[in-house]
């Protein structure tokens, strides 16, 4: 992440002489300092949550605590040495279901995006590389699923009775059920954007030289755009892909919080603050830690986002 | 012009019927059909009365048969009954309508008042501490999860202060126009904050472009005082863009409206179609959906013909 300063281009005194004293080399360390400390801080917090998550079950042992556990005596308990955070509306341990929760988050987030990065790549670069016909048909269905509500038509997708689809009824019955269904929606409304980056590359790669001394040499259209142009295009699929896991965290938190996405008793941050509302006069808390880790997940991979974007594309950024 | 209207009409056109074959597809994939509903609350409805009913309603009929009626009716303004509130489906959705014009205008209105200055300040002086500041806030926007957000509005106001209700339209029985003003602060307040982040950086990027050109160059060397240069020379280009994202978002306002209007039960199209859907209620639901489709589709357009009259060159480029 660092910048090797001796090998900055331009030298920091051209810099300075071209766009006049008013950007001193203080000045220039502060701003970088700000803008891509706050990337790393939020890259180093996401890693230390992914470890938080990983680490749940180590922590229940420790605690000696079921997430799951229902303790109708101890309901709305205040923090205390046996629950750090005190507990929930059935008694069970909120730190436990926050970290377990956040497995489930964090899994449906970076998974979504890595299935939707692939799909947008796949579209994109087929449209982009084979062009006519085929990239207006596909720019078409892109278009089309932009412009649609998309949460309305996410809550029906999310409702849906997937057995009558031939589905096993059993799997989706099942506690995992409901994260494959999530997972699945995510990953079929997120590519667009990949896709529009992708084709936007691809259009302009594919008339480098390179790419028709690949072809003279009798490369086929597979090899050219695995080979060739993907490697090529990869610096705006990071980028979109790293901002969009904050969006599909969003996601799925919504849905879950409407009682659509991840079902009880699996818990997500979303469907934790379901019934959040409801004992919102007795305790407050509960309502408030649920969505302070979804905030800080996603503002920390917009800002991973957007310190990747100026790290990979010097040209975005205002130089 | 005229051609480019009738043409991106059209296309809408065709997009509305697609996605009411699409939803009318899948509430049919939803659980449970409105005879078994029907039948596993009472009895004594034998098999043969389910046979019967079924071939009453049609719902013996192949798909693209029911399909066809269902769009045959819709196109002379039967739009048939909502199963809960067992009333034409047009008489329940038109209050919701306009409620949900409402609250979308305000905070639409809102959050255009707050962020094109925003966005105008920040691109000014990039890396500054104002642009810095307005940035942290755009990002914080971006990352809030709405319903975490109502919440947390309802803990502050509702709860703790006690100044504002904290759902509903309306007093139950009574109020004037001050209570229903009451009643809007809240979700209107909620709706604005979450759109202001994207409509700041947008507004931004939209700046810090223009202000690059040449013709920004010439008027400051030619010593145009600086809020000349950027008021009456970077704005009006920056514009450009900017209108047509915020076309283009008014129709995704509809996402997060619909989640703002569940959490403070304001009786909206957006929770109207949510209870719809959970209540089995399919007519309901499909026209809800498709009237959510049609505000898209129409912001879309809006967005394409705004765009097309402030930069005349796209309405002539070959589509």
């Amino acid at each position: 992440m660092r910048r090797p300063e001796p090998l900055a281009w331009p030298p920091a005194g051209v810099a300075g002489a071209r766009t006049g004293a008013r950007r001193s080399p203080g000045r220039l360390l502060l701003q970088r300092f700000l803008r891509h400390r706050l990337a790393l801080a939020s890259g180093l917090l996401l890693l230390g949550l992914v470890a938080a998550a990983l680490a749940a079950p180590l922590v229940a042992m420790a605690l000696g605590l079921d997430a799951n556990a229902v303790d109708l005596l101890d309901r709305f308990g205040p923090p205390s040495a046996a629950h750090p955070l005190g507990t929930d509306e059935l008694g069970r341990d909120v730190l436990l279901r926050l970290l377990y929760g956040g497995r489930v988050s964090l899994a449906v987030g970076l998974l979504g995006a890595l299935a939707a990065a692939l799909i947008g790549t796949v579209i994109g670069l087929l449209a982009g590389y084979a062009g006519g016909r085929t990239d207006a048909a596909l720019m078409r269905l892109t278009d089309a699923v932009i412009a649609l509500p998309l949460l309305p038509l996410l809550i029906v997708l999310a409702a849906l009775d997937y057995s009558k689809l031939g589905l096993p009824g059993g799997l989706m019955r099942s506690e995992q059920g409901s994260l494959y269904v999530i997972l699945m929606i995510v990953a079929l409304v997120g590519w667009t954007t990949v896709a529009r980056l992708v084709r936007g590359a691809t259009l302009s790669v594919r008339e480098h030289d390179f790419v028709r001394a690949a072809r003279a040499l009798g490369a086929g259209p597979a090899w050219i755009m695995g080979r060739h142009i993907l490697p090529n295009v990869l610096s705006p699929i990071i980028v979109a892909t790293t901002l969009s896991v904050g969006n599909i965290v969003l996601t799925e938190s919504v849905l879950s919080f409407l009682g659509l996405g991840i079902q009880p008793p699996l818990p997500s941050w979303g469907n934790m603050l379901t019934n959040a509302q409801d004992t919102i006069w007795q305790a407050p808390a509960l309502a408030i830690w649920p969505g302070l880790m979804i905030f800080v997940t996603v503002i920390a991979f917009n800002f991973l986002g957007d310190g990747l974007q100026d790290a990979l594309d010097p040209r975005s950024g205002q130089h | 012009m005229l051609r480019y209207l009738v043409q991106r009409a059209l296309e809408a056109l065709a997009v509305l019927l697609l996605m009411s074959f699409v939803i009318y597809l899948l509430l049919g994939l939803m659980p449970g059909d409105p005879i078994d509903l029907m039948a596993s609350g009472d009895p004594r409805i034998t098999p043969a009365d389910i046979a019967r009913l079924k071939a009453l309603y049609g719902l013996d009929r192949p798909l693209l048969e029911r399909y066809g009626h269902w769009l045959a009716g819709s196109l002379t303004g039967d739009f048939g009954y909502s199963r809960i509130h067992a009333v034409p489906v047009l008489e329940v959705l038109a209050p919701r309508l306009v409620n949900t014009v409402w609250l979308m205008g305000l905070s639409f209105l809102l959050a255009c008042l707050i962020a094109l200055p925003a966005g105008v300040l920040a691109a000014v002086r990039p890396q500054g501490w104002l642009d810095y500041g307005i940035n942290l806030v755009a990002f914080a926007g971006l990352s809030l999860p709405s319903f975490w957000l109502g919440i947390l509005l309802i803990l502050l106001f509702s709860v703790e202060l006690g100044w504002l209700p904290a759902g509903g339209v309306g007093t139950v029985g009574g109020g004037g126009l001050g209570d229903r003003i009451l009643h809007l602060i809240l979700p209107v307040l909620a709706l604005t904050l979450l759109t202001t982040g994207r409509l700041i950086r947008f507004t931004r990027g939209a700046m810090i472009e223009a202000l690059r050109q040449n013709h920004i160059r010439t008027a400051r060397a030619k010593g145009l005082a600086p809020a000349a240069v950027v008021l009456r020379h970077a704005v009006p280009n920056a514009m450009i863009p900017v209108v047509t994202v915020l076309a283009l978002d008014f129709g995704s306002l509809f996402s997060g409206a619909l989640v703002i209007e569940t959490i403070f039960a304001y009786q909206g199209m957006g929770k109207l179609i949510y209870d719809a859907i959970l209540g089995n209620d399919y007519n309901l639901a499909l026209v809800g959906l498709l009237f959510a489709t049609l505000l898209t589709l129409l912001s879309n357009l809006a967005a394409d013909l705004v765009y097309a009259w402030l930069d005349p060159r796209i309405a002539y480029a070959p589509a």
